[in-house]
């Protein structure tokens, strides 16, 4: 028997946001899992060519950049369809608003673009520049291909330093955009932006281990990879304890992923899929007992979508209103 | 000085009637599906030992606004006496301020941009008083200037217990409810 | 730097772009900096004064006309009774008057009564028809054998068409199944009814005590008006109520009253008061007659007795008894609105108009105001009808409710039934404006003499159930898109109001006076309306008072003079009892052979694990009236059943089940949602009425909700006035399985 019943009902039926957050579908968890994608190669191509000081030997780190054009465009393209007043997106542009995560992360979006291009023109061995400079559909362009070729090459320490600033803010501005938002219990923590950046580091390694990488190449991003698991499983953990001991709107945060709605897909996509397991995958790789394999990758890409996923659709599920205050 | 637009409900005249909800979804065309104002009645306690109060909630207004904070292109601004409006124009339906209310007090109108109480802006501007505060038969709602001392609001708000919802959330809201 | 001709494009393209920026800029800037806000652009080229009708109350509105449309209405502050503000259903006008789901053509019945066959035909044709019937009725079975329902203000101009007609069967539910029993209590205490509006001075009241009445969710916009500014002056509530009401939750005192049993409470109080000499002596030994035989009933009414019956402990009883007699004379106990619940109604209202002359509030400042009306003469000319009907038939053979004095509606739909005992039967129908198959209990009966009768019209707005009962539907204007009779009401000021159209009748419909009018001139019966346009007949009654129609527009009201309204400011009260006195204790009565003293009855017990079901009302909807309308539908759209949240837990049933609601008779709802509350006695289920439309033409409101109507299958009859209780059927509750 509950000794203090409270009835509360309310005469607003907005469907967006009663009786939760409604807002947010599939297109926003696409755009951060890609755009998170695209930080973390950028973040880890800066890292590789930093460490070696060297430019990148395989092809797939060579071309990799290029292959971040489209994922960021393709994340972007998500962006664009979630926009209610479509005619409008040129206001991104328009303006700078730095209290707002957005604003940043509109601007960073953009300067990442001429940033890709000269990493990855400049990442091109010479003969994969001269094989491109004989292609016929290329022919009238290359005088301007020229030109560029030798910008990147000359700015390549800008860039690569560039590559790694823009990287980290791509990475890291998304979680701020959710973490910094007090109505969203489930999403209002600090925990949020470095969680992104390392779930963007996890998952850009991974994706370049799906493909061929020179051996030094290859070892760097299997050590890189499970640090960033690592460290992106105790971020979690850290989230879980600051929900659970957060009071009663901790209580309502913690709730969806501990005991409500999302905590099957959560433990079973994000952590245990897309993270335990590939990080055990991965330690067992780098002490010889296991070979090389697209598994663990596919795992972390999985996961590393999962998680953004549950996670937009768990806080939009968390409001004040809850607390029936 | 300027002005701080604020409104003050009293709660203890308040039937629950909803005449304000609808008093400004008329006003302000407010679009079928989503409510600019809106009545929450809230009953406490086990029969036959109850309270009751009905709050007569909308944009709050706030001071501190996360909604102005986080909007990327400006749209969600300040305007006179410090009410938060959105700029039709500069809106392009990214949601982010809906995210960011404490009060779930937005709505994306049909025509893509972002909508909410504005305090009946242009009432107001006009000499009238919001359109709640207008039609309430019991005359629970007052609105005003919190930063002239002599206006009723201030009156209202030295002379009697009031609360705002949800102060944690530390947006500052500029409505109150008093006991 | 050196300024060759590409610098200076450089700059002047600089120079033209911050230009583009800032003169626009500037501009909305230039009103001394200040940005206008947008405009919704709601505002009204034109603004028309006229009275609502979204309820029977009639607070006056401003409608705001855009390029011919009406974009919102607002309260007219010239009007005393709306003085600027409306309750919710009023701000609804414009979802009637765009209700896609109007009647917008004269309709002649097709097929079977019910099935809701018509065919759209002109007015010509349909007022030829009902006239060549009506005509054809009076000529077989006389003119009494119509009977004419009307509920609304509208309806004045059918009841003088029914009196030119020469029948005397008129009624409206607004009586017998309404206020009926507290008006006739009135006016065997007082020598006059109750009023409406009640001239209840409740914003002077200290403490206002309510029966039952849930004001509050009852939306009288004054009341309500008047109950605010009360307690803004420190005014204090005793709520007797077997649910928390809104009024409850204000209440220094809320008494959950066992149902039924109010008049035991109200005699336990008068013993206090008589007992502990806290009555107005001098008020009760100058206005009042009967004290002492009331003093002597009230001897054996002891608390502790009212106690068991009631629930409420004997220290309670005599606590409130003491707090309400404290404030008197300005201490009203308010005689509620619809009072028809157990059948001794009158009684219960005879009770309350007792109290309140004990407490010296009748007449007196917070008590009852003795309002005068503006006198309006009527329109000049105009013939009193020859015929005299004989008597109406709403009251069976052998049966006299002997101070019923206003049509019994549900006698009415009795006495069209085959087989009636009654003089003679009713053979036609003429409703207005009022939902029979809703709004009388017993509601088989009423389909079945919908059935029986030779000829059935309906003049309603929306195609509510009984219009798809009629023979001929005619569709009326709004209340927005026409001309009604000046409305006179007795208040504080009195006043006069117009209503006036605000827009030109949509669709095919026309006003209620003009078809009135021609059903008369076909029926031969023109001179009782000898206007050819309804403005003559209102600018010759206006300017009798000195005063024009032009003059009545610019505010839509005249307002009279602030009057003397209480004994205090000089008013003698004229109590047209037989004994020119507040009659305590009733010789009428007693000569009828009635309890001349209010006496208790224990109420039936349900049967075992049934709920007693109570109904009432939600501020926003006016019972079936405006369930359609899909503008107040966004607050408000279905009504459900409150059940005690312990009783609903030990049923085994949650808040928000679909539940259907089964009578002792069997008889049963449609499936509603319920809500489990704390706000209700476990004994008692509660309902609001006005939903479960089931008429094809209402699409939105069409099988939201149920009907109460359906399980109000038993009523018990007052002995006084003939009213219909209603709050003696008993449900128990199904769900339904999703």
């Amino acid at each position: 028997m509950n000794p203090v019943y409270t009835e509360v009902l309310s005469t607003r039926h907005n469907h967006l946001v009663d009786p939760g957050l409604h807002i947010w579908g599939w297109e926003i968890p696409v755009y951060l899992f890609l755009g998170g994608v695209v930080a973390g190669v950028m973040v880890l191509l800066a890292l590789l060519e930093l460490r070696r000081n060297r430019r990148p030997v395989s092809a797939a780190a060579q071309w990799m950049p290029f292959v971040a054009i489209v994922l960021l465009s393709l994340g972007m393209g998500a962006l664009f369809l979630d926009l209610d007043f479509k005619a409008h997106v040129y206001r991104f542009y328009a303006a700078f608003e730095p209290t707002s995560p957005m604003s940043w992360g509109a601007w960073i979006l953009i300067a990442v673009y001429p940033v890709l291009v000269l990493l990855g023109l400049g990442a091109l061995d010479d003969s994969t520049r001269q094989w491109l400079g004989k292609l016929r559909p290329l022919k009238p362009v290359s005088r301007p291909l020229g030109w560029a070729f030798r910008l990147a090459d000359s700015t390549r320490r800008g860039m690569v330093w560039a590559s790694l600033a823009l990287g980290v803010g791509l990475g890291a501005y998304t979680g701020l955009l959710l973490g910094t938002m007090v109505a969203r219990l489930g999403w209002n923590s600090g925990v949020m932006g470095p969680l992104f950046l390392t779930s963007g580091i996890s998952t850009g390694a991974a994706l370049m281990m799906l493909f061929h990488l020179e051996h030094e190449e290859e070892h760097l991003m299997l050590r890189w990879d499970t640090v960033a698991i690592a460290v992106e499983l105790l971020l979690l953990a850290a989230l879980l304890v600051s929900f659970s001991t957060g009071g009663a709107t901790g209580e309502i945060a913690a709730h969806n992923l501990m005991g409500g709605r999302f905590t099957p897909w959560f433990w079973s996509l994000v952590v245990v899929g897309g993270l335990i397991v590939p990080l055990t995958m991965n330690l067992l790789e780098a002490r010889g007992r296991a070979r090389a394999s697209v598994v663990a990758p596919i795992l972390v890409l999985v996961g590393g979508l999962a998680l953004r996923a549950v996670l937009v659709a768990s806080g939009q599920a968390t409001a004040f209103h809850m607390l029936g205050g | 000085m300027t002005k701080r637009y604020a409104m003050v409900v009293d709660t203890r005249k308040c039937v629950g009637c909803k005449a304000c909800a609808l008093a400004c979804a008329a006003e302000n065309n407010v679009p079928q599906g989503f409510m600019r104002s809106w009545v929450v009645e809230e009953t406490r306690g086990v029969f036959p030992e109850l309270r009751q109060q009905f709050l007569s909630e909308r944009c709050n207004q706030c001071s501190e606004a996360a909604c102005v904070e986080v909007c990327p292109t400006g749209a969600s601004h300040f305007a006179e006496g410090g009410v938060v409006l959105v700029d039709h124009n500069k809106c392009t339906g990214c949601k982010a301020c809906i995210a960011s209310c404490p009060y779930d007090a937005r709505y994306v109108h049909p025509a893509g941009y972002v909508d909410k109480c504005t305090f009946c802006l242009h009432r107001v501007q006009a000499g009238k008083e919001p359109a709640c505060v207008e039609v309430c038969p019991t005359r629970s709602l007052h609105f005003g200037d919190r930063n002239d001392p002599e206006s009723e609001v201030s009156v209202l708000l030295r002379t009697r217990k009031s609360k705002v919802l949800h102060p944690e959330a530390g947006t500052e809201p500029n409505v109150f409810f008093l006991e | 730097m050196r300024v060759n001709r590409r610098t200076f494009i450089k700059i002047g393209g600089v120079a033209a772009g911050a230009a583009a920026v800032g003169i626009p800029l500037a501009a909305q800037h230039a009103g001394g900096g200040r940005v206008l806000a947008l405009d919704p652009g709601t505002d009204g080229d034109e603004v028309v004064p006229t009275f609502c009708e979204m309820c029977f109350w009639k607070c006056g509105v401003l409608a705001h006309v855009r390029q011919g449309r009406v974009t919102k209405i607002v309260g007219n502050p010239e009007h005393p009774l709306s003085r600027g503000r409306l309750c919710p259903r009023g701000t609804g006008g414009p979802g009637l008057l765009y209700d896609p789901d109007r009647l917008k053509k004269p309709l002649i019945r097709r097929d079977k009564r019910g099935t809701q066959v018509f065919e759209e035909v002109s007015w010509d044709e349909a007022l030829d028809h009902v006239a060549e019937r009506l005509g054809s009725i009076k000529n077989k079975y006389g003119p009494e054998a119509l009977a004419v329902f009307t509920h609304g203000f509208g309806g004045s101009w059918f009841n003088k068409l029914a009196a030119a007609y020469g029948t005397r069967n008129t009624g409206a539910p607004g009586y017998a199944q309404c206020r009926g029993s507290r008006d006739v209590a009135w006016e065997l205490t007082y020598g006059c009814p109750v009023g409406s509006p009640e001239a209840t001075d409740i914003e002077n009241a200290r403490v206002l005590t309510l029966i039952g009445s849930h004001l509050g969710e009852n939306m009288h916009n004054t009341q309500v008006q008047e109950l605010a500014r009360a307690i803004d002056k420190g005014a204090e509530l005793v709520v007797v109520d077997p649910r928390f009401s809104v009024a409850a939750g204000k209440a220094r005192y809320w008494l959950p009253i066992k149902p039924g049993t109010d008049i035991a409470l109200l005699l336990a109080w008068m013993h206090v008061i008589v007992g502990e000499k806290l009555y107005d002596r001098d008020y009760v030994d100058k206005y009042a007659v009967g004290f002492d035989k009331l003093a002597e009933h009230l001897v054996d009414k002891t608390p502790e007795w009212a106690a068991v019956e009631t629930g409420i402990q004997a220290g309670t009883i005599v606590e409130t008894a003491r707090f309400i007699a404290g404030a008197r004379p300005a201490s009203l106990v308010h005689p509620g609105r619809r009072a028809a619940w157990y059948g001794n109604d009158t009684q219960r209202g005879r009770a309350i108009a007792i109290l309140d002359a004990l407490l010296g509030a009748w007449g007196r400042k917070g008590g009852f105001y003795l309002p005068a009306a503006m006198s309006v003469p009527a329109y000049p000319g105009i013939p009193e009808p020859t015929y005299k009907p004989k008597d109406p038939v709403d009251m069976p053979l052998g049966t006299v409710f002997p101070f019923a004095d206003e049509g019994l509606a549900h006698g009415l739909r009795d006495a069209s039934l085959p087989g009636a005992k009654v003089a003679y039967l009713l053979k036609a129908w003429f409703v207005y404006g009022t939902n029979l198959p809703m709004a009388l209990p017993e509601p088989k009966k009423t389909i079945e003499a919908l059935k029986a009768l030779d000829f059935v019209v309906s003049v309603d707005v929306l195609p509510t159930e009984i219009t798809g009962w009629a023979d001929v539907v005619l569709p009326e204007a709004t209340y927005l898109e026409r001309f009604d009779d000046l409305h006179v009401a007795p208040f504080k000021p009195s006043y006069t109001a117009l209503r006036q159209p605000v827009v030109e009748p949509m669709y095919d419909s026309k006003p209620g006076w003009w078809i009135a009018r021609e059903l008369a001139k076909r029926l031969g019966l023109g001179d009782y309306f000898p206007f050819e346009h309804v403005e003559d007949y209102l600018e010759k009654r206006l300017s009798l008072m000195g005063s024009s129609l032009d003059d009545i527009r610019v505010k839509g009201v005249l307002t009279a003079p602030k009057q003397p309204i209480y004994i205090e400011e000089g008013v003698v009260p004229d109590i047209a009892t037989p004994s020119k006195k507040i009659e305590l204790f009733s010789q009428q009565l007693a000569d009828a052979g009635l309890d001349p003293l209010p006496t208790y009855t224990r109420p039936d017990a349900g049967p075992p694990g049934s709920f007693r079901l109570l109904t009432g009302r939600t501020p926003t909807q006016t019972f079936s009236r405006t369930t359609n309308n899909r503008f107040l539908a966004r607050v408000y759209d279905t009504n459900d059943v409150w059940v005690n949240a312990g009783r609903a837990r030990e049923l085994g049933l949650a808040n928000g089940d679909l539940v259907v609601l089964v009578n002792q008779d069997g008889a049963r709802t449609a499936p509603l949602p319920l809500r489990a509350t704390e706000r209700i006695r476990p004994d008692c289920v509660f309902m609001v009425h006005g939903y479960g439309h089931t008429s094809k033409g209402l699409k939105f409101a069409r099988g939201r909700g149920a009907c109460d109507t359906d399980v109000c299958t038993k009523t018990r009859i007052d002995p006084v006035m003939g009213g219909t209780a209603v709050n003696v059927n008993f449900v128990r509750i199904e769900r339904v399985s999703a």
